[in-house]
């Protein structure tokens, strides 16, 4: 197929591989994170790992949209679902997460109406079809989702449909990569930005912090071919002592970004300090209704009450989301986690770390 | 037959399922057992080992590119008795009916499941009809159950697999699951995607006559290549290796699964079958495959091993290597 053939060509990636096992590296360890989840998948899909250097260390982080959305903001899913003539309309991995008590998957055997959507608008489709109802979307991602999302409301306006909202819960991925270099806990030296949300906010969003943490970047696609040559430009920079942003992904990425998405995530929502699941409140990085549009905010038509969390006490979810643990040391790992029966959402998500590693990695 | 929607009284017992039953169904599956309209089919005892195994069929949409509920639901029970070697001879069919249905589109599904039992060498000798108000089902659900014989020395079951032998498939994987998703979800490619929905029987004599030394024969439905090679493992306590460049998927498959975030070696087929063979036994197989127009873009995609009993690998095409898991939750509801 053409686009993808020739980034997984072999003879090319076994050339980049010798790039890197040939080289002498200044230090035991360096540790480049994937901050995207749909990253991890594509490194253990390929089976990378195991033919890099061993001073090459690949980490996940926090870019598993479900996998950050805070355990409050499933339980509030969760209790829409229960409310009288309501259709949750969700992409599908959310269904499966455990809140505190219970999970949208559980509610839907119970009898909660529930759909599995692939796009915003299929949401509005069924808020249409059933003008007695409401519709509310789940609205859970990064900056690639959030302009269809805000798209949808647009339209939802236009066409007068007042029984459709969106529950917020969108982040933004430069504000969390920020946090991770504040925080003492986590060692990076390097970042593989991710491919697709790149391709909204442009790889110019990376220059404040190259500029202010000195650590490399570099914007990359997610074919072998493509993870092999950020992981080398990575390199490259990391011996070299530089730090810039780099943009692997041109095929798809420009500097600028889609400003056409931008701005139609910044006539709906407006950034706010937001939760995040094993990060805690990252100052504006969450995304909010502004004023003129908040009539389609679930937050705003329905009244929720106080939510009281809980967690399942072993989960590591946090500390595998910041980088700081692998799955595998999480006691909860293989011996109650599964993707059968998950206890956090690491475990749930097709991009989630947890569930990657438990069923790729030998 | 009224406004050509089924009515609950063409379920009841009573006149207006008499009608249907003779109309339709009788007329449409035509041979001596059924006619004879007997609460039962008898017939000989044609000697031997029998083979028997059931398949209820809920797919959505029921008529979908490629094929329809009705050929999907011969062609399953069929495949099934020939993954033990076995030569299909009589089906059942039970039909559950939502009020309203067309009753265009149940002609349409018995005349298709008529021609793929026709093709496939088999007769329909029993039947039931039953309908249920609207809402209660959705459209129409069949159920087939099926009986072949075992010819003498055929011993094919999941457990037989051994260290050295080969893993054949007979074309490409993915094509049923996708024609199916692309069709509900209204995904539109440049050709349209069309299920492999096919009776393997014929396919499998020959391969069978060809070698009949064949160790394992498994059609990976639900949960795609991945999930079935992963039984066959377990049963078999080996470890499996596929290769990645060897795996064959058609180039819109492959592009309507990277759109989706599906993986093919997840996705259902229904006119495709697994061969387990001894390495000795593998020319002789693929020559015969090659000549059936089921099997021409037959491929070797994997071998058994004694290592990791069990478990399922893949040798990527950058020379890594993988886990390949079951199935796990629902990747695709209502595919068969």
């Amino acid at each position: 197929m053409k686009y993808l053939d020739e980034y997984r060509d072999p003879q090319l990636a076994g050339e980049l591989i010798q790039r890197l096992r040939r080289r002498t590296f200044s230090k035991k360890q360096i540790r480049l994170m994937e901050i995207c989840g749909t990253h991890t998948v594509a490194i253990f899909r390929s089976g990378l790992k195991e033919l890099l250097p061993s001073q090459i260390r690949l980490i996940s982080g926090p870019g598993c949209p479900v996998c950050v959305t805070a355990n409050e903001d499933i339980d509030r899913a969760i209790w829409l679902s229960s409310q009288p003539g309501v259709i949750i309309a969700t992409f599908g991995d959310l269904a499966r997460v455990p809140g505190s008590s219970s999970s949208l998957h559980i509610e839907r055997s119970k009898g909660a109406d529930v759909r599995i959507v692939y796009a915003t608008l299929d949401a509005l489709k069924i808020a249409r079809e059933n003008p007695d109802r409401q519709v509310v979307f789940l609205g859970i991602g990064f900056e690639t989702t959030a302009p269809t999302v805000a798209a949808a409301i647009q339209e939802a306006a236009r066409l007068g449909v007042d029984n459709f909202s969106v529950f917020s819960a969108h982040k933004l991925l430069p504000p969390a990569m920020r946090a991770l270099l504040e925080a003492r806990d986590v060692n990076i030296d390097g970042f593989i930005c991710p491919g697709h949300v790149s391709i909204v906010i442009g790889a110019q969003s990376y220059a404040e912090v190259v500029e202010k943490y000195r650590i490399p970047c570099v914007v990359t696609g997610f074919e072998p071919i493509d993870i092999l040559q950020g992981v080398n430009s990575l390199i490259d920079q990391v011996e070299s002592g530089r730090a810039e942003v780099e943009n692997q992904y041109r095929r798809a990425v420009t500097w600028q970004g889609n400003v056409a998405a931008q701005k139609l995530i910044d006539e709906i929502f407006e950034p706010e300090d937001c939760t995040w699941r094993g990060m805690g409140v990252i100052p504006k990085s969450g995304l909010r209704f502004r004023k003129a549009w908040r009539k389609f905010d679930a937050a705003q038509r329905f009244a929720m009450p106080e939510i009281k969390v809980c967690e399942h006490p072993g989960c590591k979810c946090g500390e595998v989301l910041r980088g700081v643990l692998q799955p595998t040391e999480c006691g909860l790992f293989r011996k109650v986690c599964s993707p059968q029966d998950p206890k956090g959402p690491c475990m749930v998500s097709s991009e989630g770390t947890c569930g990657a590693f438990y069923r790729y990695q030998k | 037959m009224g406004p050509g929607l089924i009515q609950l009284d063409q379920g009841s017992g009573g006149r207006a399922m008499h009608e249907l039953i003779d109309s339709l169904f009788i007329s449409a599956f035509e041979n001596p057992l059924i006619s004879e309209r007997n609460d039962a089919a008898v017939f000989e005892n044609p000697g031997g080992r029998l083979a028997m195994t059931t398949d209820s069929y809920v797919i959505d949409p029921i008529i979908f590119p490629g094929g329809d509920i009705g050929s999907l639901a011969v062609h399953g029970t069929v495949n099934d008795l020939a993954m033990r070697g076995a030569k299909p001879l009589y089906l059942t069919a039970g039909f559950i009916l939502e009020e309203g249905l067309f009753l265009s589109d149940l002609e349409r599904v018995v005349a298709s499941m008529a021609g793929a039992a026709r093709e496939a060498g088999v007769q329909v000798v029993a039947g039931d009809t039953k309908v249920v108000p609207r809402g209660k089902a959705d459209k129409l659900f069949i159920n087939t159950a099926g009986i072949g014989i075992v010819p003498e020395g055929r011993h094919i079951a999941g457990a037989n697999a051994r260290p050295g032998d080969l893993v054949l498939i007979n074309g490409t994987i993915g094509d049923h699951g996708m024609a199916v998703l692309c069709k509900r979800e209204g995904l539109e490619f440049e050709n349209e995607i069309q299920s492999d929905s096919a009776a393997l029987n014929g396919l499998i004599e020959l391969m069978l006559e060809a070698y009949p030394g064949i160790h394992v024969l498994r059609d990976p439905t639900r949960g795609g290549v991945a999930t079935t090679l992963n039984e066959i493992a377990e049963q078999s306590g080996v470890g499996i290796r596929l290769f990645e460049e060897k795996l064959p998927v058609r180039a819109d498959v492959s592009g309507a699964c990277e759109l989706l975030g599906l993986d093919p070696l997840y996705v259902a087929n229904e006119g495709k079958v697994l061969v387990i063979v001894p390495a000795a036994g593998a020319d002789a197989v693929v020559s015969a495959m090659k000549s059936h127009p089921l099997a021409k873009s037959c491929s070797i995609m994997g071998e058994v091993v004694s290592d990791d009993p069990g478990r399922v690998f893949l040798r990527t095409r950058i020379g890594g290597s993988r886990i390949v898991d079951m199935l796990r939750g629902e990747q695709l509801p209502r595919i068969c």
